[in-house]
């Protein structure tokens, strides 16, 4: 295979298995995201119907869509601003197939068909959509998929045959079988939790496989990536195609949490909310996506009451929002996730100061 | 891609590379100006030239990193003016690059691998390869071939010079490569990582052709058995690489003038 075992170079044997800590779930052994992980299995033990589904629920679900962000812009180097978008239109076709309030635009299917068919149809306009945004590079790629979600957004206002204009779809039925109301607090949450950790383990996996190394390697230098013998375009694509059905995944559970959706669920500054999602939490790590979405929500939920406590107009939410935004992007351009890595090396480094400042 | 018998059609075709009137504009700027060459397979050559002697330039032509403007390029026997710089590759033509084009957010590992994944299948696997992978047993191999293994988990971003410029040969070397370009590998090496490379150089299989681009005229007569000189864009001396150092056009035009 490698044309250097006929050549008298390599004397010593190679390397062995275990020595290979790169490929190794680097994450199992950090007791803080097993507490986390123990803290998200008991939740509903923890947390009322509000806090599991307003808070935690809502959380997962953006997370899981600035997720399919973060693998696109942290792992590739393309920040798509359109992943709102792909997620809002498998919610939309979601609608359409399954069963509404809209009978004369649902088709009434099941939902275990109406759902794969929302899933693949959005992963197929994402796909497309990345397959127009791949001939550009950095601002562009934003003004392309920026283009694209703006342009979903009017179309939908404006189609009254399959979208149902301005006043969307509602009444939207949600999955009920085995006997479980599957849109219930506590079996809701679960499927959310399910999915959203599903997301999460399969980017961390395929971030160190050969598909995921050569994004990462396309992200680095794409010039670089054609001379060794990929496709670069066409890998992009790809990655895309894996955001967006990411991204869809986070949409059906969307419009489930809600029964409906309109135009404004997918408006230009919802999309922009998960580019600062992604951003707050740290656009390099996944974990980022939620820890973003988690702020997010917090601050989105709770910041109305405490401006009107403090006898402000609460309306002014999104003030509160972009500050915390701005607050957190000027220390760390790497989000919380940055902000925290940092924290971990002072403390490893004030560490080993101290013992090792007897040396003078 | 091409089946077997395409490829040993290919090899009883006679020369590793050929390229006829080849010319490369940058707007009304011709970088190359009707360059034809004729490499052996096995053949190892040096390129000499000034700086804008159109050196690299006829490099991005043959990887197609610039396609040429005109004229026709073919490997082994096929073809490849028109395709695409992956196709190239994949059929063995390889590169290295003047300034080190690697990718600092990864491991030295990782940075081989990729290289050995780009040469053969499953480069969109979405599955990790198992601790006896082919692959990661070839990028084991090449790490050692250059002198890499105690910062094999290291990023490419904390490497010294010299180490990023063995870790660009290593990625040249991945897979079955039948031909390679170096351009400038012993820019900025110091005196042992010259040495170094020499030998590694000197003990690739005598099958692997290649075109080296070097000002160091210790490194470079000592790796080849020709060299073709360019001066502005054109094809300026081919020979012998003692011909061409006692050549005293050559001289006036390289080796007397600002060589260092």
């Amino acid at each position: 295979m490698s044309l250097l075992q006929d050549t008298r170079l390599h004397a010593k044997p190679p390397a062995t298995a275990a020595q290979r800590p790169a490929l190794a779930w680097a994450e199992f052994d950090n007791p803080a995201a097993w507490a986390v992980a123990v803290i998200l299995l008991i939740m509903p033990l923890i947390a009322n119907g509000f806090f599991l589904i307003e808070i935690f629920g809502t959380t997962l679900i953006l997370g899981i869509i600035a997720l399919s962000l973060m693998f696109l812009a942290g792992y590739g180097g393309m920040v798509s601003l359109m992943q709102l978008t792909i997620a809002g239109f498998a919610g939309y076709m979601v609608a359409v197939f399954g069963v509404s309030g809209s009978a004369n635009i649902s088709l009434s299917w099941p939902w275990w068909l109406a759902t794969p068919m929302a899933l693949a149809l959005a992963t197929a306009f994402g796909t497309f959509g990345g397959a127009l945004a791949v001939r550009t590079e950095g601002i562009y790629t934003i003004m392309i998929t920026l283009a694209i979600g703006a342009a979903f957004y009017y179309f939908t206002n404006q189609n009254w045959a399959i979208f149902n204009g301005h006043t969307g779809i509602n009444t939207i039925a949600t999955p009920h079988f085995w006997g479980v109301d599957w849109r219930s607090d506590i079996p809701f949450y679960y499927v959310i939790l399910g999915t959203a950790a599903l997301c999460y383990f399969a980017v961390l996996y395929i971030s160190r496989a050969p598909f995921g190394l050569a994004l990462q390697g396309v992200r680095d230098n794409p010039r670089r990536m054609a001379a060794l013998g990929f496709n670069v375009n066409a890998h992009r694509v790809a990655a895309y195609a894996f955001a967006s059905f990411v991204a869809a995944l986070g949409g059906v559970l969307q419009v489930w949490n809600y029964h409906q959706i309109s135009p404004g669920s997918i408006a230009v500054e919802r999309c922009i909310d998960i580019l600062i999602i992604a951003m707050v939490g740290g656009i390099t790590r996944p974990i980022g996506a939620f820890i973003g979405a988690f702020i997010f929500v917090i601050l989105r939920t709770f910041a109305l009451d405490f401006l009107v406590h403090v006898g402000l107009d609460g309306n002014r939410f999104r003030l509160l929002i972009g500050i915390g935004f701005l607050v957190i992007v000027f220390w760390s351009s790497d989000g919380v996730v940055g902000l925290w890595e940092r924290w971990r090396r002072s403390l490893a480094g004030a560490d080993s100061r101290s013992r090792g400042g007897g040396h003078g | 891609m091409d089946s077997v018998a395409q490829r040993i059609s290919a090899v009883g075709a006679g020369a590793a590379l050929e390229l006829r009137g080849v010319t490369r504009m940058f707007g009304a700027l011709a970088a190359l100006t009707d360059v034809t060459l004729t490499v052996r397979p096995g053949e190892r050559r040096a390129v000499l030239g000034s700086n804008g002697a159109g050196k690299t330039t006829l490099f991005n032509c043959v990887t197609g990193d610039f396609p040429p403007s005109s004229g026709t390029i073919r490997f082994f026997g096929e073809d490849i003016t028109h395709f695409p710089p992956y196709e190239r590759i994949r059929r063995g033509l390889r590169r290295t690059y003047q300034i080190s084009a690697l990718f600092p957010g990864l491991t030295v590992q990782d940075n081989v691998y990729l290289a050995c994944c780009g040469v053969s299948r499953g480069r969109f696997s979405p599955l990790r390869p198992s601790p006896n992978d082919a692959l990661m047993h070839s990028t084991d191999l090449l790490i050692q071939a250059v002198h890499l293994t105690p910062i094999r988990q290291q990023r490419v971003s904390e490497l010294a010079h010299g180490q990023q410029r063995q870790l660009e040969i290593a990625l040249a070397l991945a897979g079955a490569p039948r031909f390679i370009l170096f351009d400038e590998p012993a820019a900025g090496l110091s005196p042992t990582e010259r040495r170094e490379l020499i030998e590694i150089l000197t003990s690739l299989p005598s099958h692997i052709g290649y075109i080296i681009i070097e000002h160091d005229m210790d490194v470079a007569l000592r790796v080849v058995e020709s060299v073709t000189m360019m001066h502005n864009g054109r094809v300026f001396k081919e020979g012998l690489p003692q011909e061409i150092e006692s050549d005293p056009e050559v001289q006036e035009l390289y080796l007397g003038g600002g060589h260092e």
